[in-house]
């Protein structure tokens, strides 16, 4: 079946003929009708116009213009604005909207001649880790129906384990692309600040924010990697560099590799079954020639911290512009002000306005001193002792998420656990560096995430590694069991 | 740390939402528990460390001052939930 192949295998086969950009947009069209019902990754589908975008991909290749994906279907996360389709972030305020001009990511995957399938689901504005607080719909994990897929970018990944696409798109806040990349058994990157235009991406935490590939395997994201990345003169914070290469992705290798094991990332909160999944894999790169060595990075401790203050101050900003003047939804109150607080306690879920009411907090007088300025001391401080252990190591090692996915409902009552999810994610926001969760194995039947960060643009030489990891590792195989 | 009733009443007034009695009090306790958990940032206090608000450091941008394309009013105001005559509808703020 053309939904079973990887990105890479579509585009080979699209590329000589052997089926059309129309067919195989046909194909996944068709599997989502059948199988989203029960998953619910999209928000949304619009036939008539991924039909027309399969064509379009089609005459490019018939030109002879076809690049490396050309007429690959690509999910894209909710909060990537499309001209002329519904962008929502999975919130009530934004219901109805419809953007006027492409996210730069979209404008690349369409030049690229990628076939934008749908858009995902999301936990409402990227704020979550399990894609329950979406105001719209629950996703669920293809491996067990009755397990969130991780979040916030959990309909992106549900899609690419349930073969819905082969390819999607996500962001990456405090680890929004490899926690529920790990959770669903597929791989989640998540590039150096700055090498991927946020332009039209809807802000939640601006200094943070990093969109990223989901896909099957390491080379589809290299592939995917390399056509959205690069230099935007339309978002101030993108880098003055080209995009990050696939050239070289398969000339690494294993011998030598000196890997770092942070033992502040394999706590007591760490599940067992998580622990030993990431020892056998731990084994099998020793046996390739891999040198380990544990280290410690203090700082770590205090990420989930620091993070809870950065993220929300700058979201607090950040979501001040959904007024009901501009875009969205807007709900008449007395006068102005009223007008703006009723449109805005209506439109915003609860954990939106928490994260809102924290970050105001957080920035206001005479609090700004205690949280705030100390937040960006510890970001200062991991960024420092990171780089310290770049100096002697390639990349650093460890899970992607303390623990497998979680039933639907189970950690709601408990906002603190949800929030330790990101506990192993944080840490390659706070400091810039990428970061990339493969598949090393099983618990519990569960899918189990292996996660290697690398030093800040250091984005070439960690997709080699990762693709070298995921070449010794034998797990990556395995699809969920979902009709 | 802990933060009153009327810390959030002021809070939500700062970040323009209308929380009921209700909301307050749920607000407070979740806001005090989370600050709760905050405290162990304090231990950076006295370290000197430079605070860093990005993870790169990126100096002032600068770009060719050129004419580039920009949307059409009517593309813009095709988003607004109210407009008129090519503006955008507010609710009346200065009272005449």
């Amino acid at each position: 079946m053309l939904t079973d192949l990887t990105a890479s295998e579509i585009a080979r086969l699209v590329a000589s003929r052997e089926a059309s950009c129309v067919e195989v947009a046909e194909a996944f069209l068709q599997r989502i009708h059948i199988l989203d019902s029960k998953i619910g990754s999209f928000l949304k589908v619009e036939p008539d116009k991924v039909l027309e975008s399969a064509k379009l991909a089609q005459s490019m290749l018939d030109r002879g213009e076809g690049k490396a994906l050309t007429g690959v279907p690509i999910a894209v996360k909710d909060n990537m604005s499309t001209e002329g389709i519904e962008t929502t972030c999975a919130s009530k305020i934004l219901e109805g909207y419809i953007p006027p001009f492409d996210a730069t990511v979209v404008t690349r995957l369409k030049e690229s001649g990628m076939t934008l399938i749908g858009k995902t689901n999301l936990d409402e504005f990227a704020m979550g880790t399990s894609t329950e607080n979406s105001a719209f719909q629950v996703t669920r994990n293809p491996w067990d129906l009755g397990r969130s897929p991780g979040g916030s970018s959990g309909g992106s990944a549900a899609a690419v384990a349930a073969e819905l696409a082969p390819l999607a798109l996500g962001s990456d806040t405090g680890g929004s692309i490899r926690q529920p990349a790990a959770l669903c058994g597929v791989v989640g990157f998540k590039p150096s600040y700055g090498r991927c235009s946020r332009y039209g991406l809807i802000a939640f935490g601006s200094s943070l924010d990093q969109i990223g590939p989901f896909a099957k395997t390491v080379e589809d994201t290299a592939l995917l990697t390399e056509a959205i990345t690069g230099k935007d003169p339309l978002d101030g914070t993108s880098l003055d560099l080209g995009p990050i290469s696939a050239q070289n992705l398969k000339s690494g290798s294993l011998k030598g590799l000196r890997v770092a094991l942070p033992k502040e990332l394999f706590g007591s909160a760490t599940h067992p079954e998580v622990l030993e999944q990431i020892q056998n894999a731990i084994n099998v790169l020793q046996k390739e020639g891999v040198e380990f060595q544990e280290v410690s990075i203090p700082s770590i401790e205090l990420g989930v911290t620091t993070y809870y203050i950065i993220a929300p101050a700058e979201a607090s900003s950040n979501l001040a512009r959904f007024d009901g003047i501009r875009y969205g939804v807007r709900k008449d109150g007395q006068g102005h002000i009223g007008m703006v607080e009723k449109t805005r306690s209506e439109g915003f879920g609860h954990e939106v306005k928490t994260r809102i009411m924290i970050g105001t907090y957080a920035l206001s007088a005479g609090y700004y001193d205690a949280f705030y300025l100390k937040a960006q001391q510890v970001r200062a401080m991991m960024q420092q002792e990171f780089q310290k252990v770049y100096e002697s190591f390639d990349v650093v090692l460890s899970p992607t998420s303390p623990i497998p996915a979680f039933k639907l409902g189970e950690l709601k009552k408990d906002p603190l656990a949800l929030k330790l999810l990101d506990f192993c994610t944080i840490p390659a926001n706070l400091g810039g560096m990428p970061g990339i969760s493969l598949n090393c194995g099983f618990a519990e039947g569960l899918p189990v995430g292996l996660q290697l960060m690398g030093a800040p643009l250091d984005d070439e030489k960690l997709l080699q590694i990762a693709y070298c990891v995921e070449q010794a590792l034998p797990s990556g195989t395995i699809k969920p069991s979902i009709a | 740390m802990s933060i009153s009733l009327d810390e959030v009443r002021h809070v939500a007034r700062l970040a323009r939402l209308a929380l009921d009695e209700t909301e307050i009090l749920s607000f407070q306790g979740e806001l005090n528990a989370l600050l709760g958990h905050f405290e162990d940032i304090q231990v950076i206090e006295g370290s000197g460390i430079e605070p860093k608000s990005h993870a790169v450091a990126i100096q002032n941008v600068w770009s060719e001052d050129l004419p580039g394309r920009t949307l059409a009013r009517h593309q813009v105001l095709a988003s607004a939930p109210l407009s008129k005559a090519g503006l955008f509808v507010v609710p009346m703020i200065i009272e005449v």
